[in-house]
């Protein structure tokens, strides 16, 4: 008997689960996917937004502020890379201005601090790549850019260093009513609760359907990506919007923390809850809308292009379906963009109701830091000696694009929740991620995770489930 | 801080060969940094047989041609670390690698020369769409596996790409029992060697699909198959000419890019084209004491080309390294008409050998031409050829005494005959 | 009978015209010796020159690469596949070291192309 179960360890579940960890309670997090950050956390625009155009008073527009606030203090509490870069939403025909100075009356009206529009010239002296046809910009100093894998799986550790429970390959197949809570039935068992906290992503609806007498719709919407080597991470400093239409917040450009160059996303409401493919019609729609904003994308130096499903909720004034909907039974449902810098702000609500609820004392040993996986590249040739000295796999380089070492890879898999497959080790150290997409390193990786885990090569994944890497060995007699 | 004469950076076919050409050459404290576990880089993933006939004058395979420069080091006194990643050259010649027996060091060097090879064009810098599930490879890494770790990536393959390495791997996958469907190749022509077409696909009747490409990738977690269509001469798909293969495995073999981040990270001039650095005769750069060789100059098809080219720079960073003055006079070397590029790209007069070794690639395949040098309007030489490939390295060589004292720049092109 | 092949003997990938009746063997196009041989051997008796990898006991890597000293015939190439596969042999390994005497009974030798060290 749980006194919380999150559904769903994504950035959402995962601050859930992270901030009702501080409380005298049993909490476990349920996942279908084989890891940590495996579906919308893992492939979006990484930004932090200012929070300017949602509507105010909207849940929307009150976590993402929030969130915003709270990402500078989380960052240095839990060691993941964030960075306040500031952003530019461009406005190309004179005609549009009004709408550009009503975006800055709606963040203003927000809370969101620091907005002020700029000439076209003065945004191109602040980004000289911008397009000549930029007649006018919202300069939002509070944006920022931040590792989406990083902040995901800095709250899981966190959590489960305060006693969170996490099972992974574990689809939550049904939810029904039980006298003192929930009965959730996965295909590894059955999880009683006293409380739930639905943190399903673009599944949330159907597990709220279940329980919830007012329904639900969501569908996903895609938004497709191209990433741009790091010798393009200069291109722009700032994350660059452009007026906002009816799908959503556009097609942007922004650096990365890690100094890559982003395009994306595009939107597209497609029928699959699984349809992370990209199309050639939707990575053309992103590079060439984005040229809008940018001309003279270096289109030959994409590294690769993925996709990403936001929870949209289909209803009148969209909006996150935040709080308890029935008894005992708390929503984070279809929390699309701007949901990853939400994210801290509804994981805090989130665990502050569940443990108001059940009355619960905080704990006297929280441990409210952790420490991130180590950036070699970071420090000093000193402080990098001295990593070595201790464990000389830091000396040793694995992923040669991102300078990635045994001891980080190592590192990786041997943390909890650890990696168990490439792209775990890939999201968690960035081994692979590079110019060469794992040309290198994915057999020296393969190598090093078997060995971890103690499994054969030919058992490995690239992604859980049925991804398997290698299909046998080449001789009878191994 | 320790200090060498010359260090080199890679242990393949071209460091092995600038290190030993450079210690026969009469310098001292050679030492090769080599990231991997041993030395011969790609050779030894290349388990099959055909290198060295223009070197040795037989058939050998990868690991053998390796062998061959590998039994020279111990015996010629060139230090060797192993497991060894360089991080940055400065402008002093400090060469920053780490490893995990030594640590994190510092190295001066009074030369260096760059062979850090090349790597594989990724999936990614295709753009090909679809899903991004497990059983996509680069046929190098494909390679690996198989050849080095007796790992088999899959059961049923499609090969994009029929450079060497992908044509290779269609054989060496049909071997070890797999079925390869079909090798699928954007461009109208074929950029792997004709040996390799003939016994590597039509020995097996594995069809080589010209002008095709793969437009769809399938399987949400391993691969499941791909589609690929017909493309028109800009390389885009013709629409109604898709047609789905079944398969577990896709092995890109789409180029080969010479790996120059410490080029790059120490600011030597790039070379556009050939993505490598730009050389002078000697194989200097720009970088005074800096030289390169090998794959990361330009993509080679033919070892035997990347060792003669790896003694040349050897000799000249161990010439350097004992005080030979380089000529003052350098001028231009370029390709045009038909030839994109040509390595070196400058030519000191002065100091150049008497016969100078130019190698280059021509743009598209080409019949009864002529290879051409000129300076200004005057032609030094002229060249038959029958058959003209991009995807075969060509040269001429060009005597010193042919050059007028007056020349600017010198000029290689393709003439019709 | 007559055949056009390419020749693979080299990069130049001559194109052969090969003619032949019994033993009189008539090759063109070729621009050295070894292209007329080729032409010859691929229309009479074609042979292949097999490479693979056999497993390694003890060694620094799983496999060592190997080769046939000789060419064996075209046919014979999967029969030789197949029994490289069961085989293994104990490091260390140095290229030329036989591995086994008689391959498939092609009656070549198949022989190391690598040096391979013990591990320790």
């Amino acid at each position: 008997m749980y006194d919380v179960v999150i559904v769903g360890a994504g950035v959402v579940g995962c601050a859930a689960a992270r901030y009702l960890s501080r409380y005298q309670l049993r909490v476990c997090v349920l996942e279908k996917a084989e890891d940590v950050c495996c579906g919308t956390s893992k492939a979006n625009s990484a930004i932090v937004h200012a929070g300017f155009d949602a509507v105010p008073g909207s849940n929307k527009a009150k976590y993402n502020v929030r969130g915003n606030a709270m990402m500078e203090g989380l960052s240095r509490e839990l060691d993941f890379p964030f960075r306040r870069n500031g952003s530019l939403v461009l406005c190309f025909q004179q005609g549009d201005i009004p709408r550009l100075e009503a975006l800055c009356e709606n963040g203003a009206k927000n809370g969101v601090p620091g907005l002020q529009i700029l000439t076209g010239d003065e945004a191109r002296a602040l980004e000289p790549a911008l397009s000549d046809s930029v007649v006018a910009a919202l300069w939002a100093p509070s944006g920022g850019i931040v590792c989406p894998f990083n902040l995901t799986y800095a709250l899981a550790e966190n959590a489960a260093a305060n006693g969170v429970e996490f099972f992974f390959d574990t689809e939550v197949q049904s939810v029904s009513h039980t006298d003192s809570g929930f009965l959730l039935k996965t295909g590894k068992g059955s999880f009683e609760t006293r409380l739930v906290i639905n943190a399903a992503g673009v599944m949330s609806d159907l597990l709220h359907n279940q329980v919830c007498a007012e329904q639900v719709n969501i569908v996903p919407r895609r938004g497709q990506y191209c990433l741009f080597d790091k010798c393009d991470g200069n291109l722009v400093s700032r994350t660059i919007f452009q007026l906002p239409g009816k799908m959503g917040k556009g097609v942007l450009v922004t650096p990365t923390v890690h100094g890559n160059l982003l395009v994306g996303p595009t939107a597209e409401d497609i029928p699959e809850r699984d349809g992370t493919n990209t199309t050639a019609a939707g990575l053309e729609t992103a590079l060439s809308t984005a040229a809008l904003s940018v001309p003279n994308l270096p289109v030959r130096d994409v590294i690769t292009s993925f996709a990403g499903l936001r929870a949209h909720i289909v209803r009148e004034n969209v909006d996150f379906l935040v709080g308890e909907s029935v008894e005992g039974w708390f929503d984070l449902c279809g929390i699309e963009s701007p949901g990853l810098s939400a994210a801290p702000a509804l994981g805090q609500d989130a665990a502050d109701w569940a443990a108001g609820k059940l009355q619960a004392a905080e704990k006297a040993d929280f441990i409210p830091t952790r420490k991130g996986i180590v950036d070699l590249r970071a420090l000093s040739m000193e402080e990098r000696r001295e990593y070595i000295a201790q464990d000389a796999a830091y000396g040793n380089i694995i992923c040669r694009c991102e300078e990635i070492s045994e001891g980080e890879i190592v590192d990786a898999i041997r943390r909890v929740p650890g990696a168990k497959s490439l792209d775990g080790v890939k999201r968690r150290t960035r081994a692979g991620m590079g110019r060469c997409q794992g040309g290198f390193c994915a057999p020296r990786v393969m190598e090093i995770l078997s060995r971890e885990l103690g499994v054969s090569p030919t058992e490995l994944t690239k992604s859980g489930g049925a991804s398997r890497l290698l299909s046998g060995k080449t001789k009878e007699v191994f | 801080m320790e200090r060498f004469d010359i260090i080199v950076i890679g242990g393949g076919p071209a460091g092995l060969a600038a290190a030993i050409a450079a210690k026969k050459r009469g310098t001292e404290r050679v030492l090769i940094l080599e990231r991997d576990r041993e030395l011969g880089g790609i050779l030894n993933q290349c388990i099959h047989s055909g290198f060295g006939l223009h070197t040795f004058g037989k058939e050998l395979t990868g690991p053998e041609y390796a062998a061959a420069f590998i039994e020279q080091i111990v015996p010629l006194g060139i230090q060797v670390r192993l497991n060894t990643m360089v991080l940055d050259i400065s402008q002093e010649l400090v060469v920053t690698c780490t490893s995990r027996a030594n640590g994190l060091e510092q190295l001066r060097a009074d030369a260096v020369v760059l062979a850090m090879g090349c790597r594989e064009r990724s999936r990614g810098a295709l753009n090909i769409p679809g899903f991004r599930c497990a059983g996509i490879y680069s046929a190098g890494a494909a390679q690996r596996l198989v050849n080095m770790e007796g790992l088999m990536p899959g059961r049923e393959a499609v090969i994009l790409g029929s450079g060497d390495i992908g044509l290779i791997m269609a054989r060496r996958m049909t071997m070890e029992g797999a079925k390869v469907k079909a090798v699928a190749e954007v461009l109208p022509y074929s950029g792997g060697l004709k040996r390799n077409i003939v016994q590597c696909l039509d020995d097996f009747d594995i069809p080589l699909k010209l002008s095709h490409t793969v437009v769809d990738i399938h399987g949400r977690e391993r691969l499941e198959g791909v589609t690929i269509a017909e493309v028109d001469a800009a390389r885009k798909p013709i629409p109604g000419t898709e047609e789905y293969i079944s398969c577990d495995t896709l092995l890109l073999s789409v180029g080969l890019l010479p790996e120059n981040e410490l080029t790059r990270a120490a600011g030597i001039e790039i070379d556009r084209v050939t993505g490598g650095p730009v050389v002078s005769d000697d194989f200097s750069t720009s970088l005074p004491g800096v030289f390169a060789c090998g794959n990361v100059l330009h993509v080679h098809d033919l070892v035997d080309f990347v060792s003669r080219e790896a003694e040349r720079a050897g000799e000249s960073a161990a010439e350097y390294v004992l005080g030979k003055q380089k000529g003052q006079r350098e001028i231009a070397l370029r390709g045009t008409g038909g030839v994109r590029y040509t390595v070196p790209q400058r030519i000191c007069v002065d100091s150049m050998p008497d016969s100078l070794t130019v190698r280059f690639r021509v743009a598209e395949p080409m019949r009864d031409r002529s290879i051409a040098v000129y300076c200004g309007k005057q032609r030094l030489l002229q060249k038959k050829k029958r058959v003209l490939a991009p995807g075969e390295m060509e040269f001429v060589i060009i005597k010193r005494d042919s050059i007028p004292a007056d020349a600017k720049e010198i000029v290689v092109c393709i003439e019709e005959d | 009978m007559e055949r056009d092949l390419t020749c693979i003997g080299c990069p130049l990938g001559c194109a052969l015209h090969v003619w032949w009746e019994g033993d009189v063997v008539t090759v063109t196009g070729n621009t050295c010796p070894r292209g007329a041989a080729y032409g010859r051997t691929e229309c009479t008796a074609p042979v292949r020159r097999f490479t693979g990898t056999v497993a390694l006991r003890g060694g620094v890597l799983p496999v060592v690469s190997v080769k046939t000293r000789e060419d064996v015939p075209k046919d014979a190439v999967f029969a030789v596949a197949e029994a490289v596969k069961t085989l293994s042999v104990e490091a260390p390994v140095s290229i030329g070291d036989v591995i086994c005497e008689d391959i498939a009974g092609t009656g070549v030798a198949l022989v190391a192309a690598k040096n391979v060290a013990r591990a320790v």
